[in-house]
């Protein structure tokens, strides 16, 4: 049997293929249609009446000053999840990086909270902030803090930056490490021996070398802290106090399950995805321009 | 031989399908304890009757079991009954094509129904304005007020007299604080009690049009004077350390149950969870109210879910469906669940067996609620609440309330906007739903 890289066959290609595309066609595609087409329509919850109103629905989304909020807080959330995210699983991928002795051991445990699923993820933390039997909100009260996310909406935001950020940074320890151990040691010899501190070292050949790592991490967390945090905010603060933490997606399902607003929660949804591929087309063509391969 | 075996197979096989039980899918959000005993009625149903066969299922929250039925019509297998919460009563009613009101149904299948056997506030929940009952009341509830009598010895209050008024309330908070109690009075359901039931129970509208009850075309109006000055009493109480605001749903409870708050305004479904867990004791009583208000205390309006009958059903299941509703409207039916589950008995042919049975001289806490709710005959203004949309209704007045309370907004300020937020959302659901 000869050995091809090519394939021989016409349709062979297109039948294993297809399998995929069917999904991608109706997870994806097919929702993304019909939610583009409902943005354009007033219906009650039944689908027993409906009107096309052409963009009244867009239009009234930015009349609203609580969605205009919600722009705000879903900047700061991603910004925050990301930034930290990305910050801290380096650190601790180069610390981990340097340990010898239970290397695995370290690395296990650091990568362990990945298999949490976000709302578990979410309930976690919430029972450990809980405000009257959390055990962080004892030691929170023995300094005098006075810890209470049901009433304070900056306390609520950070809960779930932490909840989010945790789960994320094992995934992220995981890349930057490979990327750390795929640096030729003969160039931080070389820096070593020209009289580089470590720190210097970091910055000029580590972090150069890591920058494919961080740029596709980066485009990976904002795409995370948009869209995969709701399982997040849904567990735990579902958008309050007072809508502090009503991230765009939560608004997007709140407004469409809970309150059956079908026609705006589908213009929030088109709203979203277009935000996104926004932000990604503007990373690759950016961002990616500073990635050294 | 094999001939005979074979028309005796096929007779057997006719004769069971003239005998199938036709089957009723009824979707339910009642979880734990409640659950069983709704399994258990439906039970006693299928036992005491061959021809239906009531399948209870749980479907999650009332919010979770709501959307998945406006999802199975739009695919065309809806249930044949559902349990909706009160705040979904105008998205249902407005369903025209959907649903199939009760009255009706009982008449097509020539079952006897007598919307006056139902209490006063209940009734009229769930009626049209020309006084035909759309949905089968089920679970009622109402707001109480539960207060921890070992805390109030302490305090150097009274544990037999609990407050009466918010004036008294206030009183109680200041000693109870000063007594060392870390926290002096919390609450549940923010929306439900502090501005519905409230409203209700001062006799002043939550909105026009009898709250909705007579048109869409209704302006809410909880910013009066009296709702500000409430609203400013809590956001005083806060400020000072003796309210300790919990969460939107049942979570209050919690902080009664474990003596953190020596005051608690509740549901009276709460009694069960406090029963169990609480290490103290404590009584239940009405809510208060502020006395100088003419008129006050009126009635209290009823919480809970009732059940709606989906359209496009067989006539065959519809006549199941009569039954079982006049099976669940028998006296002793009645009684059994409001004695096992903390929920009004909502018939007064109930309410009078229960009290015949003793079981209120041994359980006075569990009157109170009905009392409340038949305090006097029910005006324009506590008869019930009927709003569009109210699931995001309720949402906005709790955001507004939260933004009180941490002391972000004023009061007046707060309940404006309230208005302002809900009067959209209310039009946008008249609109929605014209003809």
């Amino acid at each position: 049997m000869e050995k091809r890289v090519v394939f021989q066959s016409k349709w062979l290609p297109y039948a294993l293929v297809a399998p995929q595309i069917a999904v991608t066609i109706v997870f994806f595609f097919w929702p993304a249609a019909q939610a583009v087409y409902w943005s354009f329509l007033v219906q009650d919850p039944f689908g027993l009446s409906t009107t096309f109103v052409w963009f009244q629905n867009y239009a009234e989304l930015f009349r609203n000053q609580h969605y205009l909020d919600s722009f705000r807080i879903t900047a700061i959330f991603s910004t925050a999840v990301a930034v930290s995210g990305i910050v801290i699983s380096l650190l601790l991928a180069v610390m981990a990086d340097h340990v010898l002795r239970g290397a695995l051991a370290y690395k296990t445990l650091l990568i362990w909270p990945y298999a949490v699923a976000p709302a578990i993820a979410g309930i976690l933390w919430a029972f450990i902030f809980a405000p009257s039997i959390g055990i962080a909100t004892y030691v929170l009260k023995r300094y005098g803090v006075d810890w209470n996310w049901i009433v304070n909406g900056d306390q609520a935001m950070l809960l779930i930056v932490i909840a989010a950020t945790w789960k994320q940074i094992s995934y992220n320890f995981l890349f930057f490490l490979a990327g750390l151990q795929s640096i030729p040691r003969s160039l931080l010899e070389a820096a070593a021996i020209d009289g580089a501190t470590p720190l210097r070292r970091f910055w000029t050949v580590v972090f150069p070398l890591l920058s494919p790592v961080t740029f596709y991490l980066l485009v990976i967390n904002i795409v995370y802290a948009f869209f995969g945090t709701f399982g997040v905010v849904d567990a735990t603060t579902q958008g309050g106090p007072a809508a502090d933490t009503q991230i765009l997606v939560y608004k997007v399902y709140h407004d469409g399950v809970k309150a059956a607003d079908l026609g705006g929660s589908a213009a929030q949804s088109v709203i979203l995805m277009i935000i996104v591929i926004a932000l990604t087309v503007v990373q690759f063509r950016f961002v990616e321009k500073k990635v050294q391969y | 031989m094999i001939r005979k075996t074979l028309f005796a197979a096929l007779a057997l096989a006719f004769a069971s399908g003239a005998q199938a039980q036709t089957e009723i899918q009824w979707w339910h959000s009642m979880g734990g304890a409640l659950g069983d005993k709704v399994n258990e009625l439906a039970g006693k149903f299928n036992a005491s009757q061959k021809d239906y066969k009531v399948v209870p299922t749980f479907k999650g929250s009332y919010p979770e079991s709501m959307t998945a039925a406006i999802a199975a019509f739009r695919a065309g297998n809806a249930p044949h009954v559902l349990q909706v919460f009160e705040v979904g009563t105008a998205t249902m009613m407005a369903a025209r094509g959907a649903i199939l009101p009760v009255h009706k149904l009982m008449k097509d299948a020539d079952e006897p129904f007598n919307p006056k056997a139902y209490i006063g506030p209940v009734a009229g929940y769930y009626t049209d304005s020309k006084g035909n009952m759309l949905s089968f009341p089920f679970n009622s509830s109402t707001a109480i007020f539960y207060w921890n009598k070992d805390a109030f010895k302490k305090a150097g209050l009274d544990p037999e007299k609990p407050p009466r008024t918010w004036k008294e309330v206030v009183a109680a908070a200041e000693k109870l604080k000063a007594s060392g109690q870390q926290c002096a009075y919390t609450t549940s359901w923010p929306s439900w009690i502090h501005i519905e039931n409230f409203s209700a129970w001062h006799n002043v509208p939550i909105g026009t049009k009898e709250n909705g009850l007579a048109g869409t075309d209704t302006q809410f109006q909880f910013n009066t004077p009296l709702h500000v000055r409430h609203l400013t009493m809590l956001q005083d109480l806060a400020k000072r350390g003796m309210f300790s605001y919990a969460g939107r749903t049942n979570q209050g409870g919690a902080k009664f149950t474990s003596g953190e708050c020596a005051m608690l305004t509740e549901s009276t479904g709460g009694q069960a969870n406090v029963r169990r867990g609480a290490k103290f004791n404590w009584a239940v009583t009405q809510i208060p109210y502020w006395d100088d208000v003419k008129g006050a205390p009126q009635n209290a309006i009823i919480g809970g879910a009732s059940l709606w009958v989906m359209g496009g059903k067989t006539n065959n299941a519809y006549k199941g469906v009569a039954r079982f509703f006049s099976f669940l409207s028998r006296p002793e039916i009645q009684m059994e669940w409001h004695k096992a589950t903390g929920y009004v008995p909502i018939t007064y042919a109930a309410y009078d067996m229960t009290k015949k049975s003793g079981f209120y001289k041994e359980n006075p806490g569990a009157e109170v609620a009905i009392k409340m709710l038949t305090n006097k005959p029910a005006t324009a203004n506590s008869k019930g609440l009927r709003f569009g949309n109210f699931v995001q209704g309720r949402e906005v007045i709790e955001e507004e309330i939260e933004a009180v309370i941490s002391g972000k907004k004023e009061p007046k300020a707060a309940l404006d906007e309230a208005v302002r937020r809900g009067n959209e959302i209310l039009r946008k659901f008249e609109a929605a739903n014209k003809g």
